[in-house]
């Protein structure tokens, strides 16, 4: 077994992506100026959010997000042992290192202040965490006010009139800078709670796997389970549509081929106008959910991609004309929820520990809800509408020429952005053509052909030496990287595997099926019931699939991955971070799935 | 006078008349085990011989000259009162109780002359001081009630083995005052057996039951010869979370003329689990009422009887305290007080990190 994975150094880049490096901020790529620093670390591909090559423009998302992570561990709360977490890009693909504290000293003395101010959000973290909510959706209102509007041919009248003194022009370019500060906000405030609690959560999760040194990651995560979030709001919208559809029998709409049929069908009936209103006060929010992980603007917000909300509600109602329940069975998980509490309580040796468990417990349920809930509001209610005014002013410069498409305004940096919209601006106040249509109709051309190559490259896992041991707690956390997954990874990179995968034991029981390999939402209508979904990850809007497949297996992930969550709402088995699933796994391969020691074995060719 | 309790339906004020090994399996019973269903001759029955002029005179006049370093003479006055007390002709009374009793448990058993288990229950055994463990006769695969009859009378004279009258002699009990009660239970021709700890022998874990299994009779395992299979249960989530499965080479199992015989396994089964799924989640739920009930890490020993419908079919024959885990002291997990200062902790040194340190280096060097 090999005892580390290529430096980045030696990684080549993939034929017709020469150039690549250009495509991202000059700070992203490896570089040889910093190379002794950048040898020396481990870095791992963070397939959970950046799981495909980054377009220039949505590597917006993973610089901001990274840092604002690492901000709030190295800046506000001092973590004692943990600073950020760095990143770079390698052949369009997002790689990560956690960076420790490596001075005992250091390490001491960040910790009164890690107690002062993590301690004030432990303690009030009721009131924080109501005042979130109201700074979250006021970010999300003046997102939503920002207009991007071709500039007028002339000034509107009242702009003299009232003695402005400056025009549509600045105005334009302003909001384009506001939108990318509010992004940047936004991703401050996604990390304000979010280390805090996972921090809580191991804090309890350590407890328990002392006290009982064989309980299985999945029975701790279970007894913080069962909470009512924001998270499945949207799955719990559609069946609230299904059940009126069934209802109100206007469920046969929902066969037709598409979405614009299906709507011109409801339109026809009153019962079917009902629905749509229905519809529509279902919608905002929380139908500004993405298929994807909320990382890309190619993944699809159900507000803008009917087809897949519709499908939905057309499994539903399929099953409810069945007789079949489709609701969550969330006092039965409570129940049990309940009952792993007391079992484990009841088998503590010590009254000391028992006091000491259900303290810790109940902080971690305490903050348990903003772990779940931060990603509807951040990921996809926020990312949605980001994704929907970029693509309106990508729409802006379409119109005049400098794009074939809204979409192709990902393919500029973000901080060539306000260069086009100079372009623009100055060419409209001179009265002449821009240089831009004929500028980035060549570049643009060169950049969809590396990003073409790039994507064409796999990505190794990891790169440089891997540590003994992964002690950053937040990355043990939200990327369930650990010395053993480490170790994992170099065995199945060389072959030296049996055949069988191995990952986290993420949701109990065994299950066996044909595999369905998919890699992206779009596949989604593949499923078949009774099918094991095998895919790179899960997001929370396949939800719905959840009702039909026998089980999960993902290449990246956790305990706390999306699949391992919602496989323990269903009573799925799962197992993720198996690193190699979808290279291994064929469709229609017969496949055992073992949430109970996390193995994954291919039964048949 | 009744000579005859079953052993479901176990009332704790009786213990005195059923002796320390029919109490416990009524008490397993009481606490909803199953248990192979059986009955106790309760020692009001014994009394009827003991009480009987010739045995008294054998037991007060013999034993209070012998000299317990005489061993020669010890047996044989052991065979002496032994014979005395078989040759007792048996109380009608006690003669029919036991009769009922045993057809009664053929038609629950639904079967003819069900073999059955016929063994001392002494009224001083199990006791904290005292485990008797071994000093009087237990006798298998006994059919038919004149056999069990037969074989009562036995288990009443086991009473004055040579070992039992040292024992009781060095330990300082009155010969008088420790009576026997006698069980009669059905037979198990278990399938498969074996034992189970309530808690991971490894690392103390309470939180899971620990099950060793082989083919048959639970001898191999007890002997060493056989490998068991191997089970880790989760008390809580009631999974599986670990096994092992043994290559088991022989088996001990129910030969000609109800003897126990050792046999090589037959190559298809040799590496096939002894459990399913469903019976090691069942041996585990049982431990862990025994348990429950004890309020105390048990060491239960089980088997699969053949006899029984697949869902009842797995069977505890026996539960003990755990002595190894649950004689060490119970030290605290909390290190820390202040929860902040618990997460602090927590952060500083990552589980992940101490389970490295706990299990030495066996990851890749620098």
């Amino acid at each position: 077994m090999a005892d580390r994975f290529p430096s980045p150094f030696e990684i080549e880049t993939p034929a017709g992506a020469e150039g690549w490096q250009e495509l991202y901020t000059y700070s992203l790529p490896f570089s040889t100026d910093r190379r002794e620093y950048e040898d020396s670390m481990f870095w791992f591909q963070d397939g959970v959010h950046w799981p495909e090559v980054m377009s220039p423009w949505d590597a917006t998302f993973y610089e901001f997000a990274l840092a604002s992570l690492s901000q709030y561990n190295t800046r506000h709360y001092l973590i004692p042992p943990a600073l950020g977490v760095d990143y770079r890009v390698l052949n369009g693909y997002a790689y990560l290192s956690p960076v420790g504290v490596a001075d005992p000293a250091e390490i001491e003395a960040r910790v009164p202040h890690f107690l002062e101010r993590a301690g004030f959000y432990f303690r009030n973290w009721a009131s924080l965490y109501e005042q979130w909510m109201g700074k979250i959706r006021g970010l999300i209102g003046e997102m939503e006010a920002l207009q991007f509007e071709p500039l007028p041919d002339k000034e509107d009248l009242e702009v003299v009139t009232e003695g402005r003194g400056m025009g549509s022009g600045l105005e334009l370019q302003r909001s384009y800078h506001r939108l990318v500060d509010l992004a940047l906000q936004l991703w401050q405030y996604h990390f304000e709670f979010l280390n805090l609690g996972y921090a809580a959560y191991l804090d309890f999760f350590g407890f328990c796997k002392q006290a009982f040194p064989s309980i299985p990651d999945l029975a701790i995560a279970k007894m913080v389970a069962g909470v009512e979030v924001d998270l499945f709001q949207p799955d719990e919208e559609l069946k609230k549509l299904a059940r009126l559809a069934v209802d109100s029998r206007v469920d046969d709409a929902f066969q037709r081929s598409s979405a614009a049929e299906v709507i011109e069908a409801l339109r026809g009936s009153d019962a079917g106008q009902v629905w749509l209103s229905q519809w529509e006060a279902s919608a905002q929010p929380w139908f500004n959910f993405s298929s994807g992980s909320g990382f890309y603007h190619t993944d699809e917000v159900w507000l803008e991609h009917l087809d897949i909300p519709f499908g939905f509600v057309r499994d539903y109602t399929a099953k409810l004309r069945e007789g079949v329940d489709i609701g969550r069975p969330i006092e039965a998980i409570r129940a049990e929820r309940d009952r792993i509490v007391d079992e484990y309580g009841e088998l503590l040796a010590t009254d000391e520990d028992r006091a000491a468990f259900e303290q810790k417990l109940g902080l971690a349920r305490v903050v348990f809800p903003y772990v779940e809930n931060h990603n509807f509001y951040v990921e996809h209610w926020s990312h949605s509408v980001l994704w929907r005014k970029m693509r309106q002013l990508g729409g802006v410069l379409a119109k005049e020429g400098f794009f074939g498409a809204d979409d192709d305004i990902f393919l500029l940096k973000r901080d060539e952005v306000p260069e086009a919209l100079w372009d623009y601006y100055s060419a409209w106040a001179v009265g002449t053509p821009p240089r831009g249509p004929a500028y980035w109709g060549r570049e643009l051309e060169r950049r969809r052909g590396i990003l073409t190559a790039l994507r064409s490259w796999s990505p190794p896992p990891a790169l440089g030496r891997p540590p003994e041991v992964v002690t950053e707690p937040f990355t043990i956390m939200l990327w369930g990287i650990t010395g053993e997954s480490v170790k994992q990874w170099l065995g199945a990179g060389d072959g030296s595997g049996d055949g069988s995968l191995k990952g986290f034991a993420a949701s109990p029981g065994v299950a066996e099926g044909p595999a369905r390999v998919i890699f992206s939402a779009d596949q989604i209508g593949e499923v078949q019931a009774g099918e094991i979904l095998v895919a790179p990850l899960t997001a929370p809007s396949w939800a719905p699939i959840f009702g039909k497949i026998g089980a999960t297996v993902t290449d990246v992930g956790g305990m706390m991955a999306h699949a391992a969550i919602v496989c323990r709402e269903y009573g799925l088995p799962a197992v993720t971070g198996t690193a190699f699933g979808t290279k291994t796994i064929k469709t229609g391969q017969r496949i055992r799935v073992d949430g109970n020691q996390g193995t994954v074995t291919i039964l048949e060719a | 006078m009744s000579y005859v309790r079953w052993l479901d339906g176990y009332d704790p004020a009786e213990r005195a008349r059923l002796g320390g090994k029919n109490a416990s399996l009524g008490e397993l019973l009481s606490a909803g085990l199953p248990v192979p269903p059986g009955f106790a001759v309760t020692v009001d029955a014994y009394h009827t011989v003991r009480g009987h002029a010739d045995v008294r005179r054998a037991v007060t006049g013999l034993l209070g000259e012998v000299d317990l370093g005489d061993a020669a003479a010890l047996e044989e006055l052991s065979a002496a009162i032994r014979r005395r007390i078989e040759e007792v002709p048996l109380d009608d009374g006690v003669a029919a109780a036991v009769r009922s009793a045993y057809d009664e448990l053929c038609e629950r058993c639904r079967a003819e002359a069900v073999p059955v288990a016929v063994r001392s229950s002494a009224t001083a055994e199990d006791l904290p001081d005292a485990s008797f463990a071994g000093e009087h006769d237990t006798y298998l695969w006994v059919r038919g009630p004149d056999d069990v009859l037969a074989h009562l009378t036995r288990c009443w004279s086991s009473l004055f083995t040579a070992r039992a009258i040292a024992y009781r002699r060095e330990r300082g009990y009155d010969h008088d005052v420790v009576a026997m009660s006698v069980g009669v239970q059905k037979m198990v021709r278990p399938t498969a057996s074996g034992v189970a700890f309530t808690l991971n022998p490894r690392d103390g874990d309470r939180s899971q039951v620990a099950i060793e299994a082989a083919w048959g009779f639970g001898e191999g395992i007890v002997s060493g010869e056989v490998t068991p299979d191997s089970f880790l249960v989760d008390k809580v989530l009631g999974e599986i979370v670990q096994r092992t499965i043994s290559d088991k080479a022989v088996e001990y199992r129910l030969g000609a003329g109800d003897r126990v015989e050792r046999a090589d396994v037959a190559a298809g089964r040799r590496t096939a689990p002894s459990l399913t799924d469903d019976q090691v989640k069942a041996v585990a739920r049982l431990a862990r009422q025994a348990e429950r009930h004890y309020r105390h890490p048990q060491d239960v020993e089980w088997a699969v009887d053949a006899d029984l419908p697949a869902d009842q079919a797995v069977t505890l024959l026996q539960a003990r305290p755990e002595t190894v885990w649950s004689r060490k002291a119970a030290t605290p997990v909390a290190t820390a007080a202040d929860p902040l200062a618990s997460i602090v902790s927590t952060l500083l040194s990552p589980l992940h990190a101490r389970d490295h340190a706990r299990e030495g280096s066996d990851a890749p060097g620098p």
